[in-house]
């Protein structure tokens, strides 16, 4: 059994504390099951199951550490991996940027496990699928898709008194529909906590829409159109756009935060003044972990308020040298990386639509691709449905683009959004944006 | 040696400082534990017990993959070291076929109560799909080799090597880049050694140990007055090597107006380059957009080979398994069984293999138990092949496997993995200088960059590291803000000349992802410097405010 609970991961670690010698010590504890079933040409192809569970020590005298794992849980094994931790740390040298364990913290209980999710079976998952592909087979489509789901637990007690532990479920779910002709594409992906928010059969036939709506395309000159993103398609072009709001990176002159001539773009209007970015890792649909791996609590915050940068996230080690305060970014790492929430407004992608006399509709972008680290230019292309606009209704499929364009670009670009939703680890709305960049035609589908 | 001395030689007691946590990579473990064997006797009884479960269970075929992956990163930046991090992932994964469906189970406990466990829930997770199963899965015939096994055939293990060592070696790369004007530098040693033991009721029992090698670096240069940076990576490629690659030999170097390395790698000198090229990325002019004759260096156009002939003649990507994720692929079978789809120039002879020696694909049997072969996949330009395993050879009439299958780790289902996919060297005797003479417009590419191809691998964008422009023969600068675009088969019919075999060298991916759950493989790609005319070139350059 690979997910622990509180009381028991909570006893492993402070027996493995009791063995401690070092000046200061860091055990964490983590876990996961999931399970996965894939699909293509409208049959099973592959499924599996996979567990584990690893226990690892961290010990250190003054700024030498050790570090060491294991997966075995009596007594002699957990004081053997304390005593080879310590071995490591006392041949270390010093880290100069070793900063030492933070005290007990009040963290918030995450809120991100659902038991329905975590006791899905092989059962489950091929009940899911089969209603996806009963769709497929009834319209004479072919249909590909994934679904998986994981449930795990994280956690972690130093020599100082702290300890935090959360558990969470994810199950996701991704479809490809194609016609068999092969001349239209349709696709949606989602991903949730709760397994019961999850319908395979009404997702499917959302893709089974796409791709029989988007068959038949037509060229168009590439150029610079007013585009609606749905908010898959504004997820692949912003979601990784968070971890820019780091600020050692923006101090040392590397980053898109950085400003010409030293120093950094916080408190500056970066973007439209529509565009407000916050994370919560108490936030229902896109819940996260409270804490983070140098044990600071991750809370809400607010990184983009009427589009000034209003926070950058900061180790403990840069905030001491710079004499600020330190700050988790989103998500359970050091500087975090999903759990992007951008707010918006009520409008659905229908009401986009409606209220626009010439643009393209995007499904999804595909093969997105870093080109300038510093004007964050990205190429990638369309995939899955793009269509033309005229006079607020879609006209006719178009054949897929290739852009180049930068988040911080469009950004600044803003029309309209609309309501936001959960896509992948980030909720956001359905944009329209204007003097998008597409620089050729592709003839893929 | 005593353990304690071997720490102490080592310098182990780096481990770790910093490495953001990695559960993907494995566990944490001391360096002298990675020298510490599995013995092949003792993983044949483990397999025994899996086969034996899984069988009486009812499935009509199953594999084993007892897996120990082993893996070194030692990282620094500026003049302090980063992290250093030796990691183990090790457990078993069983697959089976019953009722014609698949089934995969894995566990990280090994032992044989566990091992039996995981096949009979391998067996559960196959039961359940048969119900939705369309077409029965229809593997090809494959014979047991017994008990066989197969090494890297290394020179320097490079987990042998002190880390002190390393560190050192990198410490002295990032100070040649900090004294010479440099505002950041990175440099990196990544090492991996997978120990595999395959074992399948076909009856083979294969014992595999294959190790991987990756040195690279990073110098950034600020102009702060300006606000904008340069960076330069390193000009090495990944190698299924050990540690003799990083001893670089004079026959290994290829001067030219940056030196390029063979079969070993100076680090040492590439930095002292890559510095003096970061100056002069940040001096050089932006280029204008339009047409022109590209010459690629393979240290370039590996990449280009990979996204556009690699991965479109996957089988797998051609039949629709790959649909929801990476794509499908413009390579369809009735162009292959039309026997005359024109792919390329006649010039263009690009060949598949899992057997060439330094090599990241270099195995003796795949993992599903198949022996690793060569073949063509286009020949004077004409596509003739795909990539194929066991559950799609009879697709293409093959009465076997072609040997391609692998798994990232023991807790991940084996699938189609590229094998290495090389262009030919051109059969008449050609030199960089040769084909830069006949250039009248053109730019010189070195080094990969930026990359992306649309889900059938028709249209793609590429960057690179350096730009030099080449103008009535000559190179007469470095250029800034170049992207070349075009269409696959356009791209490859456009090319004009490829020099020989003296300019042959290797590139390659050391973390090449495809499949759901995503998986990464390695593979490499060898190529001389070829030439291609009349390519459409962007200019990527655009301002934030």
């Amino acid at each position: 059994m690979a997910i622990l609970n509180k009381d028991e991961a909570q006893a492993i670690l402070k027996k493995v504390l009791s063995f401690s010698k070092a000046d200061e010590t860091e055990v964490s504890l983590n876990g996961q099951q999931s399970g996965n079933i894939r699909y293509a040409r409208n049959a099973v192809s592959t499924a599996g199951e996979v567990s584990n569970l690893n226990l690892s020590v961290s010990s250190s005298f003054g700024k030498r550490t050790g570090n060491a794992t294991i997966n075995e849980f009596d007594d002699a094994s957990l004081a053997k991996v304390v005593a080879r931790a310590e071995e490591l740390a006392r041949l270390a040298p010093e880290n100069p940027e070793y900063m030492p364990l933070l005290g007990p913290s009040d963290f918030a209980e995450s809120i991100g496990f659902i038991p329905s999710t975590a006791a899905m079976t092989p059962d489950t998952r091929a009940d899911m699928v089969a209603q996806s592909l009963k769709v497929a087979k009834d319209s004479k489509l072919e249909a590909a898709g994934f679904l998986q789901n994981s449930a795990g637990f994280r956690s972690m007690m130093n020599s100082k008194g702290l300890f935090a532990y959360g558990k969470n479920t994810d199950v996701s779910f991704s479809v490809t529909v194609r016609n068999q002709e092969g001349t239209g594409s349709g696709y949606v992906d989602h991903s949730f906590n709760d397994v019961g928010k999850l319908d395979t059969l009404a997702l499917t036939k959302t893709a089974a829409t796409k791709a029989t709506s988007s068959a038949g395309a037509k060229a168009i000159e590439p150029g610079r159109y007013t585009v609606i993103l749905e908010p898959l398609a504004a997820s692949d072009m912003l979601g990784g756009i968070i971890r820019g709001f780091e600020q050692r990176t923006a101090d040392e002159g590397r980053s898109f935060m950085s400003k010409k001539g030293g120093g950094t773009r916080l408190g500056e209007q970066l973007f439209d003044e529509k565009v407000n970015i916050y994370s919560d890792p108490l936030h229902p649909e896109l819940p996260g972990s409270t804490w983070n791996n140098d044990g600071m609590p991750v809370e809400k915050t607010i990184w983009v308020e009427n589009g000034v940068v209003k926070n950058l996230a900061c180790s403990r080690f840069w905030a001491q040298k710079k004499g600020i305060k330190p700050l988790a970014g989103p998500g359970g790492g050091r500087f975090g990386g999903g759990g992007m929430i951008m707010t918006g407004g009520t409008a659905s992608v229908e009401d986009l639509i409606k209220n626009t006399e010439k643009g393209i509709l995007v499904t999804r972008f595909w093969y997105i691709r870093m080109v300038d680290q510093q004007t964050l230019v990205q190429t990638g292309l369309t995939r899955d449905g793009t269509f033309y606009i005229e006079n607020g209704q879609i006209k006719f499929p178009v054949k897929n683009f290739r852009f180049n364009e930068s988040p911080i670009i469009m950004l600044n670009n803003v029309e309209e959004l609309g309501k936001p939703v959960r896509s992948g680890s980030s909720i956001l709305p359905p944009m329209k944006i204007r003097d998008f960049t597409f620089t050729s035609l592709s003839d893929a589908i | 040696m005593k353990r304690k001395d071997f720490i102490y030689y080592t310098g182990m007691g780096l481990g770790s400082l910093l490495l953001p946590k990695m559960p993907a990579f494995g566990r944490e473990i001391d360096p002298a534990a990675a020298l510490q064997g599995i013995d092949a006797s003792v993983k044949k009884e483990l397999a025994d017990v899996a086969l034996n479960a899984a069988r009486a269970k009812g499935a009509s075929y199953a594999d084993v993959r007892i897996g120990r992956y082993l893996r070194q990163f030692v990282s620094t930046r500026d003049k302090r070291v980063q992290g250093v991090a030796n990691t183990e992932n090790y457990g078993v994964g069983i697959r089976v076929l019953v009722n014609g469906a698949w089934g995969f189970a894995a566990t990280h406990t090994v032992t044989k109560d566990a091992i039996a466990k995981a096949a009979e829930q391998a067996v559960g997770v196959a039961k359940a799909n048969a119900r939705i199963q369309g077409e029965p899965v229809q593997l090809s015939p494959q014979k047991g080799y017994g008990e066989v096994s197969w090494k890297a055939p290394i020179e320097i293990n490079a987990f042998e090597v002190p880390i002190k060592e390393k560190v050192d070696l990198l410490l002295q790369v990032n100070d040649i880049a900090l004294q010479n004007g440099a505002s950041f530098v990175t440099a990196v040693i990544s090492a991996v050694n997978e120990q595999k033991y395959f074992a399948s009721t076909d009856g083979s029992y294969i014992d595999q140990d294959i190790h991987r090698i990756y040195p690279t670096f990073n110098v950034t240069k600020i102009d702060r007055a300006a606000g904008k940076f340069m960076q330069r990576n390193a000009l090495s490629a990944p190698m299924g090597m050990g540690y003799e690659y990083m001893h670089a030999r004079p026959q290994d170097k290829l001067s030219g107006i940056v030196t390029r390395y063979k079969d070993r790698y100076d680090i040492l000198e590439d930095v002292r380059n890559a510095t003096k090229d970061v100056d002069e990325k940040l001096k050089a002019k932006s280029v204008e957009p339009g047409k022109y004759d590209l010459v690629l260096d393979p240290s370039h156009l590996w990449l280009t080979i990979h996204e556009s002939v690699g991965h479109p003649t996957e089988l797998d990507r051609v039949l629709g398994y790959e649909a929801n994720y990476a794509g499908t692929s413009f390579l369809t079978l009735d162009k292959w069984q039309s026997k005359k789809f024109n792919f390329g120039n006649k010039l263009v002879n690009i060949v598949a293999d899992k057997m060439q020696q330094g090599s990241l694909g270099a195995v003796g049997w795949d993992d599903e138990g198949v022996k690793c072969k060569e073949w063509d996949l286009i020949k004077d330009g004409v596509l003739v092949n795909y990539q194929a395993i066991r559950d799609q050879a009879h697709i293409i009439g093959l009465k076997e496997s072609q040997g391609c299958c692998y798994s990232q780790g023991w807790d991940d289902i084996q699938f189609q993995r590229m094998p290495n996919v090389s262009l030919r060297p051109g059969k008449q005797k050609l030199s960089v200088d040769d084909l830069i003479k006949d250039v009248e417009k053109g730019i010189y590419i070195i080094g990969d960059g930026s990359y992306s191809i649309d889900q059938q691998r028709y249209n793609f964008q590429f960057g690179g590291q350096t730009f030099y422009e080449i103008s009535k023969g000559k190179i007469v600068g470095m250029l800034n803000d170049v992207a070349y675009q075009s269409n696959t088969q356009e791209f490859w019919n456009s090319c004009a000349a490829i020099c020989d075999a003296n300019d042959y060298r290797l590139g390659g991916s050391f973390n090449d992802g495809k499949g759901q759950p995503s998986q990464s493989s390695a593979v490499s790609h060898g190529s001389s410097t070829t030439r291609f005319n009349g390519v459409n070139v962007i200019n990527t350059a655009r301002k934030i405010g």
